[in-house]
């Protein structure tokens, strides 16, 4: 690993390009555990901006007009206001207003921390698209279909388990990766509440070195590679899920 | 709950198994049933035509519970359907329905199609639901289609798979609401020779058709409806050879 490690140093020395996240210890430690906090909060916001949409989409499928309403206010709460105003206002406001607990070493801490208001902020986010994305799934679904369902003896409960859901999402999943990717690339807004995820690390990184371009482009690659998993795996499953004899 | 309905349940098979009586159903403002009436034995089977739009999807829909009815009764082996104590399950379990669109469920081969409601809904042991939805296949003739998906599938074939699972559940009676209607004329055949096996083996059959000559030969009564009223009914050569209603008149001429 050294040999591999002086390699760089001398790229350094030899060339100016600086990749202090390779061949300095203190640094690629940063750097990685930034990568994890990015993969961590990106899955954790995923998870829970998954389980909103669900939710979201089954209370406006409901009969009772009000949990309808409530839902769409939510959504137009959260879709026509911006992200990183959202995440200041979960942090800052609803934040200030929470009180302070005493923390492992009897220093005061806050009682949610910054990487829980980051999920927190951004699962409401991309949840609020999620209900949309779910509901137009299940409105896809032919009421024939449904009833076929019925006549079966399936009560609405079961007809959607095992017949609407799996349909439904069927015809969510493009629409649910785009919205996914948008999810990935949002949480570097965290940045702003210093929590310390890729971006915020490598800034870190690039104020102590002074190799801003590096460190640009080392990020666009890894952000790059990051998503380039998630679509591929979004993709792979849609290719898994596809319906044999439906369309191209 | 069902030990009741079966103690005040003393229907026999000299009864009617299906009694429709005086059933109004408004859509709306609109009365698309105007006081129907029949009765029908089992092992019937009823042949139900009449022109587009004169509530033959409706009638057959206010049997097994999917439409709902403003007043008059439909009883299934001598219960209410259209009560408030109706148990929908087990009317379903009683009766199976197959549609004009076959309405498949799309994301499950043919077997699975066929094994899904007695599995999910029934709680049946799945080896004893695949036995029997293997032989099922068997006897719609779709023998080697069992892993093909509906998308994979002929109009005629999925309809076959349909009333594959309509049978699975082991009904008493079935209703066909104009089941070959979105088929190929060649393919028309394949699935009423599989309706006239069902009908042979003694289901009571209730079909809403435009096939005059399958009405024919195998119904037992024919009603012809028009405008929600039953305007005519009786034996197949009662009804194509000594029609009297000036209406039947016309439907028979513009359709023979
Ligand atoms: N769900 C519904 N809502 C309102 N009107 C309906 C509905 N279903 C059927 N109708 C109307 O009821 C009438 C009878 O329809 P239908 O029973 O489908 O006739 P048929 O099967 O004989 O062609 C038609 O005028 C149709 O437009
Ligand atoms: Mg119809």
């Amino acid at each position: 690993m050294d040999v591999f490690y002086n390699l760089f140093l001398s790229l350094y020395e030899n060339t100016g390009i600086n990749l202090t996240i390779i061949y300095d210890a203190y640094d690629r430690g940063r750097f990685i555990d930034g990568v994890y906090s990015t993969i961590w909060l990106s899955l954790s916001c995923l998870f829970f901006s998954l389980i909103i949409g669900l939710v979201g989409a089954w209370l406006q499928g409901s009969k009772f007009s009000f949990t309808k309403r409530i839902v769409q206010i939510y959504i137009q709460l959260f879709r026509n206001t911006p992200p990183l105003v959202q995440m200041y206002f979960f942090f800052f406001g609803v934040g200030a207003l929470l009180p302070v607990v005493e923390g492992e070493f009897g220093i005061p801490e806050p009682m949610i921390s910054a990487f829980s208001w980051a999920v927190i902020s951004l699962a409401f986010f991309a949840g609020a698209f999620n209900v949309e994305i779910f509901r137009s799934g299940i409105e896809a679904v032919p009421k024939a279909t449904i009833e076929a369902a019925e006549a079966l003896g399936y009560s609405r409960t079961q007809a959607y388990i095992y017949i609407v859901l799996p349909l439904a999402f069927r015809v969510c999943l493009p629409s649910l990766t785009n919205n996914m990717v948008n999810l990935v690339k949002t949480t570097t807004l965290a940045y702003a509440i210093a929590v310390p995820e890729l971006l915020y690390v490598s800034n870190q990184i690039w104020s102590d070195n002074s190799n801003v371009p590096e460190m640009m482009i080392v990020l666009l690659l890894v952000y790059f590679v990051l998503v380039g998993i998630l679509v591929w795996g979004m993709s792979s499953w849609e290719k898994k899920l596809k319906l044999p004899g439906y369309g191209v | 709950m069902n030990k009741i309905t079966k103690e005040t349940n003393n229907w026999t098979e000299d009864q009617p198994i299906v009694a429709i009586n005086n059933v109004h159903k408004y859509f709306g403002e609109l009365e698309v049933l105007k006081g129907i009436s029949m009765n029908i034995m089992k092992g019937e089977v009823i042949c139900i035509i009449g022109p587009s739009g004169s509530g033959k999807s409706t009638l057959i829909r206010c049997i097994n519970a999917l439409n709902d009815i403003n007043s008059g009764s439909i009883c299934v082996q001598g219960q209410e359907v259209h009560s408030d104590h109706l148990d929908k399950l087990e009317l379903r379990k009683k009766v199976g329905m197959v549609f004009q669109q076959y309405n498949l469920f799309p994301h499950k081969t043919a077997l699975e199609n066929v094994m899904m409601a007695p599995v999910q809904v029934l709680k049946q042991d799945p080896k004893v639901v695949r036995e029997r939805a293997l032989r099922l296949i068997k006897k719609v003739r779709l023998e080697g289609r069992e892993d093909s998906y509906p998308g994979e599938l002929s109009g005629g074939q999925q309809q076959r798979v349909a009333i594959a699972r309509s049978l699975a559940m082991e009904p008493d009676i079935i209703l066909f609401d104009e089941v070959t209607a979105a088929l190929d004329p060649e393919t028309v055949k394949e699935v009423l020779v599989t309706i006239k096996e069902l009908a042979e083996d003694g289901m009571t059959c209730i079909l809403v058709t435009h096939e005059m000559g399958f009405a024919k030969e195998v119904a037992d009564h024919i009603y012809f409806t028009d405008k929600g009223v039953i305007v005519e009914s009786g034996s197949p050569s009662e009804f194509f050879d000594n029609a009297k209603d000036p209406r039947t008149k016309e439907f028979l001429s513009q359709i023979l």
